[in-house]
């Protein structure tokens, strides 16, 4: 079986972002760039199932432009053996990398398609989904546990949901998003890295594999939140009810 | 003073501390034990049996040879005092509460403790000043403290001397972006400074793992050294300009911010590094690096030191200037941070190596950075230098490689009794001074080693679960004569404070102390700031 995991470059998690002066987006020029962290965890479940022996193969794919190869080759450097980079202008919108991934389903044939739940840079929480629903595959989002069954063909995964958890058994092939809690994402070691230069990317564009990229959403604006205002330490009850009342309008 | 002396049996107490785990205690009663410890010593002192006062000595410092009695042409406190300070600084800021008194007058390392009864929490510089008048002319020891991390009882009281703790002094004054000079109050803490000035894109030159608590002021007086040293220098070359007070209360004003000033004798580095001993540090103007965005971090291991070694020399050649830090640990170490440290895992798991190495490069660009890094850990491993490694992939795994190098101290304190030293020697003969020390200790301790293998600094510290005065012969003197013998220093980046006062010899010549004395002598004529410590006691006189 075959595993294919989707990977996205994103500002680094610990980085302090800011904004950029026009308001349209945040700051990306000399910033650290690394692997999502959900995509990290979503290639190391991966990476586990073929150890396994339950996969034959993973493939890392990332979409956008020719920087993006850097996430790739991190993935590579875990341990995944191919890589495939779709070239397109940054900031692609769910809907739009769902139908590129699943032109690639089509082509590489997967058993299981694996993704972070999220990016940390737009919060979507979108395209696992998306591409489900494309696919007809049936999804297990927000996955804590993964189990395959090899010979019954399903996944038995856990999911975290705001009332507990909830376990789902799925047909393969399926869609699995992955959650914070799934496992902990290994280090590149070194040999591996040394390995990774010689794994092959292969490239696609949008047209060759007959997707049109198109957005119907515009960013308007990217504004920082409020800043919180210092807290004000008062002198006595009658100054309180005061604030209550003729300030915060509550009373 | 009275109810301790009624309340403690002194062949009880010691035997208590003698029997105790530092590590299954919990802290309240550990302390209590150590005041017991203390309230008897100062029944002993009263005795004034000498015989005694040794042995209690022994048993309360780690170090065979503190044998300090309490200079007694200092006065001692009284309510005239009290008063006038409360006068000069607002009863906030004079503090004689006991359980504050009980944090500031013990060390981090729970090792040193003082019975001072007195804190005091000046605002400002003039406020520093008045009060060093005043105790100068009372004759009133005065302890300078900041964020009391250091390692050698240097922050902490000996006796009952004034502890003027600068905490409260912890203005940014200004920052100029162009040139990167920032000029702040003592007090500023290495973390707050280090967030302010990641925001106007700058860093501070040194970085060392107490950077929560320690102080800036407390970081120049004691020429810290640190994570970044191999890259940024010492803060002799990053110190453009300090503000220091004189015992006798007067205010130097040598907070330039120039890079070059060549106008008579350079006084800060007087104070740069004199742990206290010759005036109290009040501003500080340091040069901050600007902020370079690619950072990348290696977690390596070899199989021997002489591998470590050669790793350093080819790093510096081949990394050259985007080389930032190279540390390392033993075997030892690691397993120490793994066991007593929380979320830490091991970054090789696959077995354990002798040797672990950490090495961060610093650069403009990313992908330049990364590749030159990447070539270099790749022809190295290809060399047979290194046996294994992994390269962090973003800021988080970066960050837990610093955990386990920084938290190295955190878990031997955990481990229970750490004999601490801190050398400076040649890098080859380094680590032949922990294989020793391993023999000479065989199954009484576990020696651990670790340090800046970049600057030729090695952090050598002896684990046992109790402190034991046979253990303790066999580190002392051997160690510091080891290290002369190799024309090391006894002290490379931790100071002498009240541990290594009287070691001084066997990295300095008797005419070079002789010196330093008359300068001591003349600057602080009545012998009240930080007595006691750094310089050999017979010559405070």
């Amino acid at each position: 079986m075959k595993i294919m995991v989707a990977v996205k470059r994103v500002v680094d998690y610990a980085v302090k972002i800011r904004i950029k002066p026009d308001k349209s987006g945040v700051e990306t020029q000399n910033v650290k760039m690394s692997m999502n962290p959900f995509c990290e965890i979503a290639l190391e479940e991966a990476l586990k199932i073929k150890e396994s022996g339950l996969a034959k193969e993973v493939v890392a794919v990332t979409m956008g432009p020719s920087n993006c190869v850097d996430t790739l080759r991190t993935g590579l450097a875990m341990g995944a053996d191919r890589g495939i980079h779709v070239e397109a202008a940054r900031d692609l919108v769910p809907l739009s990398v769902a139908k590129v991934l699943k032109k690639l389903v089509e082509v590489e044939n997967p058993g299981l398609l694996i993704l972070g739940k999220q990016a940390i840079d737009d919060d979507c929480n979108q395209t696992g989904q998306m591409i489900a629903a494309l696919l007809g595959w049936p999804q297990g989002t927000f996955a804590s546990k993964v189990v395959l069954d090899k010979e019954k063909q399903v996944a038995t995964v856990d999911r975290e949901v705001d009332g507990g958890l909830e376990t789902l058994c799925l047909d393969l092939p399926a869609v699995i998003t992955t959650d914070l809690r799934l496992n902990q994402p290994r280090y590149a070691t070194l040999p591996n890295i040394m390995k990774a230069k010689s794994k092959p990317i292969k490239r696609y564009t949008p047209e060759e594999l007959n997707v049109e990229i198109k957005s119907d959403l515009e960013v308007v604006q990217v504004t920082e939140p409020p800043k919180r205002k210092a807290g004000v330490i008062l002198s006595s009850v009658d100054e309180l009810i005061d604030k209550l009342k003729n300030e915060a309008h509550v009373i | 003073m009275e109810k301790w002396r009624a309340t403690s049996n002194l062949r009880r107490s010691l035997k208590s501390i003698l029997n105790r785990q530092l590590s299954s205690v919990s802290e309240f009663r550990y302390l209590n034990e150590k005041r017991s410890c203390q309230s008897s010593f100062n029944l002993i002192r009263d005795c004034k049996s000498l015989g005694q006062v040794n042995a209690i000595q022994h048993r309360c410092f780690s170090s065979a040879s503190t044998l300090v009695q309490r200079n007694p042409s200092f006065s001692t406190l009284n309510s005239d005092d009290i008063s006038y300070f409360k006068g000069l600084l607002g009863e906030k800021s004079v503090i004689q509460d006991e359980d504050r008194l009980e944090t500031v007058n013990t060390d981090w390392m729970h090792k040193y403790k003082g019975s001072s009864k007195l804190l005091l929490l000046p605002r400002s510089t003039e406020e520093v000043a008045q009060i060093l008048r005043y105790c100068n002319s009372r004759c009133l020891a005065v302890v300078p403290q900041g964020g009391n991390t250091g390692l050698v009882g240097g922050s902490v009281p000996v006796f009952d001397e004034v502890i003027v703790n600068i905490s409260s002094m912890n203005n940014i004054i200004s920052f100029d972006k162009v040139s990167g000079i920032l000029v702040c109050e003592a007090g500023c803490i290495l973390e707050n400074l280090i967030s302010f000035l990641d925001n106007q894109g700058f860093i501070m030159p040194l970085d060392l793992g107490a950077k929560g608590s320690c102080q800036i002021g407390g970081n120049v007086s004691t020429n810290a050294g640190g994570l970044r040293l191999v890259r940024y220098g010492s803060l002799h070359g990053n110190v453009l300009g300090l503000e220091a007070v004189l015992a006798n209360g007067d205010v130097l004003d040598m907070l330039g911010t120039l890079r070059k000033d060549n106008t008579g004798y350079d006084l800060k580095h007087l104070f740069i590094g004199s742990e206290g001993s010759l005036g109290i540090v009040t501003k500080v103007s340091i040069l901050t690096p600007p902020k370079l965005s690619s950072v990348n971090i290696a977690f390596l291991a070899c199989n021997d030191y002489s591998s470590c070694q050669k790793l350093l020399m080819e790093a510096k050649r081949k990394l050259g200037e985007i080389l930032s830090a190279f540390e390392f640990l033993d075997t030892e170490a690691m397993n120490l941070v793994l066991h007593q440290l929380d979320g830490v895992r091991n970054p090789l798991p696959a077995s354990m190596h002798n040797f672990y190495i950490l090495i961060e490069t610093t650069g403009s660009d990313e992908s330049y950075n990364r590749e030159k890094l990447e070539a270099f850990l790749l022809s190295s491993m290809e060399g047979g230098l290194i046996s294994d490694g992994v390269l962090a992939q973003d800021i988080n795994q970066a960050s837990s490689f610093w955990r386990i190098r920084e938290g190295v101290p955190e878990a031997l304190m955990k481990a229970g009794a750490v004999y601490k030293y801190d050398l400076s020697l040649p890098v080859e003969k380094m680590y032949d001074l922990v294989d020793d020390m391993r023999i000479r200790l065989g199954d009484l301790a576990k020696v651990v080693g670790y340090g800046h293998l970049g600057d030729g600094n090695l952090h050598l510290n002896v684990s046992a679960p109790e402190y034991d005065d046979k253990i303790l012969e066999q580190i002392e003197p051997y160690v510091y004569e080891w290290t002369s013998k190799h024309r090391g220093s006894i002290s490379a980046e931790h100071g002498l404070g009240l541990m290594k006062a009287n070691k001084i010899y066997y990295s300095k010549s008797a005419e070079t102390v002789q010196t330093m004395a008359s300068i001591k002598k003349l600057l602080d004529p009545n012998g009240i700031l930080n007595p006691y410590k750094v310089l050999p006691h017979l010559l405070n006189s």
